[in-house]
This record gives structure tokens, C-alpha cells and sequence, in this order.
């Protein structure tokens, strides 16, 4: 196994393992028992536990912080980050308080736009994107550099994620993009929430044709719906989602004290046909302050017990 | 050219309505053509603030001038004469005029008329829309011709985001997607492979970020 990093969720992709990772999001205060009360309920059926950072533009208590949370209980978070709110020296800044706490995963995103959050007035900054995020992390870890050409004294150690989105438009691009993610160095992916199974299957065979699955780590992205309104909120206002209408169907056509469990069991058929995807690595479900629900999904699934890495 | 949209008349009037003697000054050039600040809108404004201070019972006299232009020394030189016979100016030209205005006559208040937008086309009357915002280093030729920097709300090199609907922008269904643009122009050129190109970190230095720009050019000066 040539591996690169610590990271722990390198090693089980490494190792062959179908990965499964998570998520939580920060509260909307400064209560860190949020974020370990969230962590509580996953630890034992994740490898890995994202920190969204500021998603969907709404203020939270910040995502290396509560990396910080995570990596005090002994767990393996991925910090999320954003170059929406950060320049380039606060972006490196950052790399390095993480890598200061052993922090080993990294997710670079672009990050929702700032109108839709609780400061639509203020500024963005967008010094980078999310495409040379990626390449300055591994910049830095490789090279041992900073941006400015500077030695970096103890790089930082970060296993380098990024987000990919089969479902945007315009399609013929987003594998491309995926190349073009990979070029810039990127190692692990994970993927937009999947619910047309059929659409991912023709991106992941476009990726396939070009090799990339064998150049980067899919996670597939998971979440489960509660209910037909959310299915439909999903399809119909989240930008980049694409929610079939037999699904929205299938749900609304549930009794509505019955529609959660069906959306788990939906989810959990998707897992289990998307596991037999060439090229799929393991998946990553974001179950949106849900996070209870995560060990039935993984456990019926037949993803636990969880690889035991050193 | 510079696009600019006229301010709220309540604003203008609250900065002029303490003035005896008004002068409402337009420009020949940009805001003519954007239909902010030129002669008839001088007119417009100079009707309507009139009208406002009659029916309060005010005696404010106001006068309409509409320059070629209020960005070069030759043209705001025209008011020398006459500027010492107003307690305010309202300048209905960009920012930039009103600016040269308060720096040449520095003694007068100066007040602009206009929000001053952003640089860009007249994509038909009286709808104006953005097309540069004057990084000062232009990526036009690896973009297709079309600019992320001003036209992706998160001006994305490496674009598009996630985010892109149907060829619109996440921000909203009003708003083209800038990447959408660019990989339809570079699929009409021929020229997909450019896409996988990655653009690198940007030196934003000939930004705003760097502070006030200057373009000194001495081989055209005298």
C-alpha cells in the first residue's frame, strides 16, 4: 500500500474496503456538546466524519473547530473548506491550524453562494477555487510549500477531497471536470446526493471509459429523505439536484406517518445497488440533522461492522 | 461603457435641500447612452427636484449643464466660470466624474446623482448587463470570450460549480450561468480541450486588491 498520509480513510480505501463516511453540521452557537452529541451517534458505523463549513451561507460555529471536537474523542474528521469566505492566506492559515491538530482530510469546495444564507450584504472573496484549493493543498503537503514559494516547516499531512456533482449541468462537463479535479490533484471524491441511480451509472461509465475511477476515490453521497416535502423542496429548489418523479411519487404515496421509513428503505436500495458499481469506493451519507439514522442505514446496507484500521 | 442607475430622488433631494443654488450636471458619454445621466435626465431631475422644493414652499434655483464628458480636465474647465455660483453640485455622471468634479472644485459640495453599476452592455433598452469588472488582467482568450470574473457569481476559474441549472446560475433563474456560456463558445470553436486546462491561482494584484490602479503610459505623453 503506497500511501500518502496518516488519514485513516486512506488507508481503508487503500485497502480495498468500500469506505463509508458522514456528516455533521456545526451548530448555529458556541454548545460543543452539538457536535459531540451528533459525533456520538455515528462514530461506530463511519470512518470518517465531515464538518460542513458554513453551508448554505448560514453563520455556524466554525468547521476546524469542530474538526477540533472530533479529533479530541479519537475520531477521524475531513474539514470542509470553503473559498468562499477566505483568502488565500487565510485559506493556508487554516490548512496549517488543522494540520497543527493532526487533522489528515480535507474536502476543498467552492462553497453555496453567499445570497442564499443569513448574510446576503457581505462579501465574498473567491481568491481561489475550489479546483486550486485542491492543488494548493497538495502544494503544500507535497512541496512542503506555501503559495508564495516559502518553506513550510512540518507540511501539513491532508489525504485531499473535493466534491463532484453528476447532476448539474451542463452534463458533458462533469466528467471532464472530474479530470480536471484529478489533474489538480485531488484523491477523493464525494459525490452530490444520488437519487437518479440511472444518470450516476451513465457518469460513473464516463468516467470509467476515461480511467478515473481508477485515479480517485468515489464516495457516492447519500441522503435520506423524511418525507415527500422534502423530496420535493430537494427537487425543486436545491440548485444541482436531481430528484425523479417516481421518487417524489413513491414517497408521497406513503402514509405520511410511514414516509421516513420508507425514505430510509430507499436509501438504503439505492446503497445496495450503487455498491455494484465498478468504481464506486464507498459513500458518504449525509443525513441532514438525521445523524440517528446513520447506523440503521450502514448496518442494513451491509456496510458494518466497519474495517478495523491500526 | 459604464452603467449607471439613477438614484432615489428622496436621497438626492436630502443632500441639496438645505442649497439656495443647484447645479444638476450631466455627462455626454456612458450615462447618456444608459439613460442615467445625460442631458434629458439632467433635464428630468432638475424638473422633478423644482417641483419637489415649490410645493414645500422653498426657493432653491437650480440650473441643468451637461458636459461632454466629467473625466477629463478640458471638458469640467467649461464650469470654471460659473461653479462659484452654486452652493452644491449633483453630479449625474459615474463615480468617476463626480469625483474629478470634487477634486477640481474643491470647494463645492459635490453630490452624485447616480449609483454607479458596473461595466457593461446595453443588451437591449433599458436592459444593461455586466460583462468585465476591469481586473486588469484579462483571461478572455482562454475563456471562449466570455468572463467568469464578472459573469460567475463566484467568479470560478474553474467553473461551473455544482450549482448550474439548466444554464443558470444557483443564484437565480434570471442570472445565466457563466460556464454554461463559455462551454457552449468553446464547443462552437472547437476548442473542449481547453476546458480540462486548469486555470491557476489568479494574480489579483491588478485588482482592486492592489490597491489604486494607474495606467502610466509615457509614450504618450506630452
Amino acid at each position: 500500500m503506497n500511501l500518502k498520509t496518516p488519514s485513516k480513510l486512506e488507508k481503508i480505501l487503500a485497502a480495498g474496503h468500500l469506505a463509508v463516511t458522514s456528516e455533521c453540521g456545526p451548530p448555529r452557537g458556541s454548545d460543543p456538546e452539538v457536535i459531540t452529541r451528533k459525533a456520538e451517534m455515528i462514530k461506530d458505523h463511519v470512518d470518517a466524519i465531515n464538518i460542513t463549513d458554513n453551508q448554505t451561507s448560514v453563520t455556524r460555529m466554525c468547521s476546524l473547530a469542530a474538526c477540533i471536537r472530533l479529533k479530541l474523542m479519537g475520531l477521524e474528521p475531513v474539514l470542509q473548506m470553503v473559498t468562499r469566505d477566505r483568502n488565500r492566506i487565510a485559506l493556508q492559515s487554516d490548512i496549517l491550524g488543522a494540520a497543527a491538530f493532526d487533522i489528515h482530510n480535507i474536502l476543498c469546495l467552492s462553497g453555496d453562494h453567499l445570497s442564499f444564507g443569513d448574510c446576503a450584504q457581505g462579501q465574498n472573496v473567491h481568491d481561489l477555487d475550489s479546483m486550486q484549493l485542491i492543488q494548493t493543498v497538495r502544494h503544500m503537503r507535497d512541496e512542503g510549500k506555501f503559495l508564495g514559494g516559502d518553506d513550510i516547516k512540518r507540511p501539513p499531512q491532508m489525504f485531499v477531497g473535493a466534491a463532484a456533482n453528476p447532476f448539474a449541468d451542463p452534463f458533458e462537463i462533469r466528467v471532464p471536470r472530474l479530470a480536471k479535479k484529478i489533474a489538480a490533484g485531488v484523491e477523493f471524491v464525494q459525490t452530490q446526493c444520488i437519487y437518479n441511480l440511472d444518470k450516476f451509472e451513465e457518469w460513473m461509465k464516463l468516467a470509467r471509459d476515461r480511467g478515473l475511477h481508477e485515479k480517485v476515490y468515489i464516495l457516492a453521497g447519500m441522503t435520506p429523505m423524511k418525507n415527500a416535502g422534502m423530496a420535493r423542496y430537494m427537487k425543486n429548489r436545491v440548485p444541482g439536484m436531481d430528484v425523479p418523479d417516481e421518487l417524489v411519487k413513491r414517497l408521497a404515496d406513503t402514509p405520511k406517518e410511514k414516509q421516513a421509513d420508507e425514505g430510509i428503505k430507499i436509501c438504503i436500495e439505492a446503497i445496495q445497488r450503487l455498491k455494484e458499481i465498478e468504481g464506486v469506493a464507498g459513500f458518504h451519507i449525509m443525513a441532514i440533522e438525521w445523524e440517528q439514522k446513520v447506523p440503521e442505514i450502514v448496518e442494513a446496507a451491509g456496510l458494518y461492522p466497519r474495517p478495523q484500521i491500526d | 461603457m459604464i452603467v449607471a442607475d439613477k438614484k432615489p430622488i428622496e436621497e438626492i433631494i436630502e443632500q441639496v435641500k438645505d442649497k439656495k443654488t443647484v447645479l444638476v450636471l450631466g455627462c455626454n458619454e456612458c450615462v447618456t447612452v444608459c439613460e442615467a445621466g445625460g442631458k434629458k435626465e439632467v433635464g428630468i431631475l432638475a424638473s422633478a427636484l423644482r417641483m419637489y422644493f415649490l410645493n414645500q414652499g422653498q426657493e432653491i434655483k437650480i440650473d441643468e449643464v451637461t458636459l461632454e464628458r466629467q473625466c477629463d480636465h478640458e471638458y469640467l474647465e467649461e464650469i470654471r466660470d460659473v461653479i462659484d455660483r452654486y452652493d452644491a453640485v449633483v453630479s449625474i455622471a459615474c463615480g468617476v466624474g463626480v469625483q474629478f468634479m470634487a477634486e477640481k472644485y474643491h470647494s463645492t459640495p459635490i453630490f452624485p446623482g447616480v449609483n454607479t453599476c458596473f461595466l457593461g452592455v446595453t443588451e437591449e433598452r433599458g436592459l444593461w448587463t455586466e460583462r468585465c469588472q476591469a481586473c486588469g488582467s484579462c483571461i478572455l482568450a482562454t475563456t471562449g470570450g466570455i468572463c467568469p470574473v464578472s459573469r460567475c457569481a463566484k467568479r470560478l476559474l474553474n467553473g461551473p460549480c455544482g450549482g448550474s441549472t439548466g444554464g443558470k446560475c444557483e443564484i437565480s433563474k434570471e442570472v445565466d450561468c457563466a460556464w454554461q456560456l463559455i462551454v457552449d463558445r468553446l464547443k462552437a470553436l472547437d476548442k473542449m480541450d481547453d476546458f480540462e486546462t486548469i486555470a491557476p491561482v489568479k494574480d489579483w494584484s491588478t485588482d482592486r486588491a492592489g490597491g489604486p490602479r494607474k495606467v502610466n503610459r509615457e509614450d504618450v505623453q506630452p
